[in-house]
């Protein structure tokens, strides 16, 4: 008796214990122990590495040096932000002022279009990067999801687009750029430009090297939809537009989203260097400015953009990810 | 008089890289209004096509498919089918699939109300009422069978059309399909050409069994008239000497079909070794064996 008295409240402790410890959080630090231990050895390594190489610019950045850049600029940041509410704050009185003193209303409209003319930070590039990667990448989705739905659909379209597509695909952002930054000049002639001409020639360039992806997979994705669902349509007599909506789009959203990640990650990739090339305000401008500025904080700089740049490519396809897992209907697809 | 349903000296031949293949060769069949008819014969005999001809999803190249006098040349709701693997969109809810095509069906004559309540009405007549919001991937091999088969008798079609409906269930699931099947067909009478493997799920379910010869140009070999009483009780059956009978028959008629079929196929004797060891569990078919 004594024996099974003791017994029994053990095994419940222990399935309890198995219980617990499925949301205890020392299981979730033991799943983390690799990649952190993993981090820290790349740190040392780098740190060690980074010691032994010498450029013009003094030795090459280690984890340190980076870190304090990255709070340099971050503090940057926060003085230009003063700086630019101040010099609002000080443009406000200004035109109160000019109220109160009865001044004509164009001159008060052309002091209330005033803007500050500062620096831009570092945090400013970051977000003229993301809006131009989305720019161009957004465009690319609307040409390539219809046109890889039409080929998808049509054999014999397929097999006039594919030779092109197969041409066009390897082709470098760097030969593109040349060709888009004098169209864009020749074409886009505007006195009161809306945007400016670097930012539409990133745009598109990043528009022309991630067409590919999303043309080639969703056009796969189409062509591959299940015969007897297309059979289902025939015997429902489904219009083209019903059978496409209904049938045909949904069972290929799976690939369409693999075309869309392959193509924001190389969107992403080849924006850099053409914000390098276009000088457009972005990332790519910034490592570029750094490089020619070559002061002996610039390679840390420069390093702290390369970490920034993959960790929000990083988040770009998480964020990606995040968007095929609600709107895609195949919940057991692995993702990764 | 004419047939409900005629399937008229139908033909069918594909080219291949090896020349052209005649699948079908004068196929002849005429089906009465709420008759069920059985397809049956060996694997690539081209029963599929048949149905894939009456269907309209294939086009025949002699003879045609007549239905209440009106050929048939292109898919069309009134000829409903039923996959055998289901098919049904993965995406859409058991609810939203039969929903589909009710929509498409009685987009003009319906009302809005009138096709929810008829979706519901056929997902009850399955016993799918509660499963409507699930996805197919959430329900079982049988149920998503029965969604679609609600589907198609949704359609309202004037010929159900089944291709192998149970072929890819466990037996236990398919009885309570057959079952289910003789239900519904008892109560709204539709005319229904079934394909099948199974001589019992034939027997058991049909009003005629046709019996197909072996491709290439099959064509149909004896037709065999069930005529027993409905309400029909697989249980009852099992003793019954007159459907041993009509079983015992469709048995013959496929084993001989077979051991045409074997000297194709090279070590005869060692084939049809095997099919009375499988075969052999039914005494039925024992005492066939020893009379012929």
């Amino acid at each position: 008796m004594n024996h099974t008295n003791t017994l029994t409240p053990n095994r419940f402790d222990v399935c309890m214990n198995q219980l617990l410890s499925a949301f205890d959080p020392k299981n979730w630090a033991k799943q983390m122990i690799v990649p952190i231990i993993a981090i820290l050895v790349f740190l040392m390594l780098w740190s060690a590495g980074a010691r032994q190489v010498h450029t013009s610019l003094g030795a090459f950045p280690g984890p340190t040096k980076v870190w304090e850049q990255a709070i340099a600029l971050w503090e940057e940041h926060k003085v230009e932000q003063k700086k630019a509410a101040a010099f609002y704050q000080r443009l406000q009185k200004r035109i109160d002022k000019a109220i109160a003193a009865g001044k004509p209303e164009a001159k008060i409209e052309r002091l209330r279009q005033r803007k500050y003319t500062g620096n831009e930070t570092f945090i400013d590039q970051i977000v003229t990067s993301l809006i131009t990667v989305s720019t161009g990448f957004l465009l690319a989705s609307l040409i390539a999801i219809p046109i890889g739905i039409v080929i998808g659909m049509n054999n014999t379209l397929y097999s006039a687009f594919n030779p092109i597509i197969q041409l066009l695909k390897p082709v470098s952002p760097l030969a593109w750029l040349p060709l888009v930054t004098m169209v864009v000049s020749a074409v886009y002639v505007s006195s009161d430009p809306l945007f400016s001409k670097s930012f539409l020639t990133s745009a598109i360039t990043v528009t022309l090297c991630c067409l590919w992806p999303t043309i080639i997979n969703t056009s796969v994705g189409v062509a591959g939809v299940n015969k007897d669902l297309i059979n289902v349509s025939r015997v429902l007599r489904l219009g083209w537009l019903t059978k496409t909506l209904k049938i045909v789009l949904p069972s290929s959203i799976p690939m369409m989203f693999t075309g869309l990640r392959l193509s924001l990650g190389i969107g992403w990739m080849v924006l850099i260097a053409a914000e390098m090339l276009a000088q457009n305000p972005g990332l790519g401008k910034f490592v570029w400015d750094e490089f020619q500025n070559g002061s002996s904080n610039s390679l840390a700089r420069i390093m702290v953009a390369v970490i920034v740049i993959g960790f929000i490519g990083f988040l770009l396809d998480r964020g990606m990810l995040s968007l095929q897992k609600i709107i895609s209907w195949d919940k057991h697809a692995i993702l990764r | 008089m004419n047939k409900y349903l005629e399937i008229d000296h139908v033909g069918i031949t594909f080219p291949t890289d090896k020349g052209p293949l005649t699948v079908l060769d004068g196929v002849n069949i005429k089906v009465e209004q709420g008759e069920f008819v059985s397809l049956i014969g060996h694997s690539g005999c081209g029963k599929s096509t048949v149905l894939n001809i009456i269907a309209g999803l294939l086009q025949a190249t002699q003879g045609g498919v007549v239905l209440e006098g009106k050929e048939v040349d292109e898919p069309g709701p009134d000829r409903a089918v039923v996959f055998q693997n289901h098919s049904l969109m993965p995406w859409l809810s058991v609810y939203d699939n039969v929903r589909l095509a009710v929509d498409q069906v009685f987009k003009q004559t319906k009302s809005k109300q009138e096709r929810h309540e008829w979706t519901l009405h056929n997902l009850e007549l399955v016993h799918m009422s509660h499963a409507l919001d699930r996805k197919p991937d959430e329900i079982s091999g049988g149920m998503k069978q029965r969604v679609g088969i609600a589907r198609a008798l949704a359609m309202e079609p004037k010929v159900l059309l089944m291709d192998e409906p149970f072929g890819a269930l466990d037996s236990l699931t398919r009885t309570h399909m057959q079952d289910s099947l003789m239900e519904i067909q008892a109560s709204l009478n539709n005319t229904v050409i079934m394909i099948t493997h199974d001589v019992d799920e034939a027997v058991l379910l049909s009003d005629r069994i046709v019996m197909m010869t072996n491709g290439p140009s099959a064509k149909v070999g004896e037709i065999l008239s069930i005529d027993l009483p409905r309400p029909r009780d697989r249980l009852a059956l099992a003793e019954n000497p007159t459907y041993n009978h009509y079983r015992a028959e469709v048995v013959r008629f496929l084993h001989e079909r077979h051991l045409q079929k074997t000297p194709d196929h090279g070590k005869p004797e060692k084939k049809a070794q095997k099919d009375e060891e499988t075969e052999a569990a039914n005494p039925a078919e024992c005492t066939l064996r020893l009379v012929s």
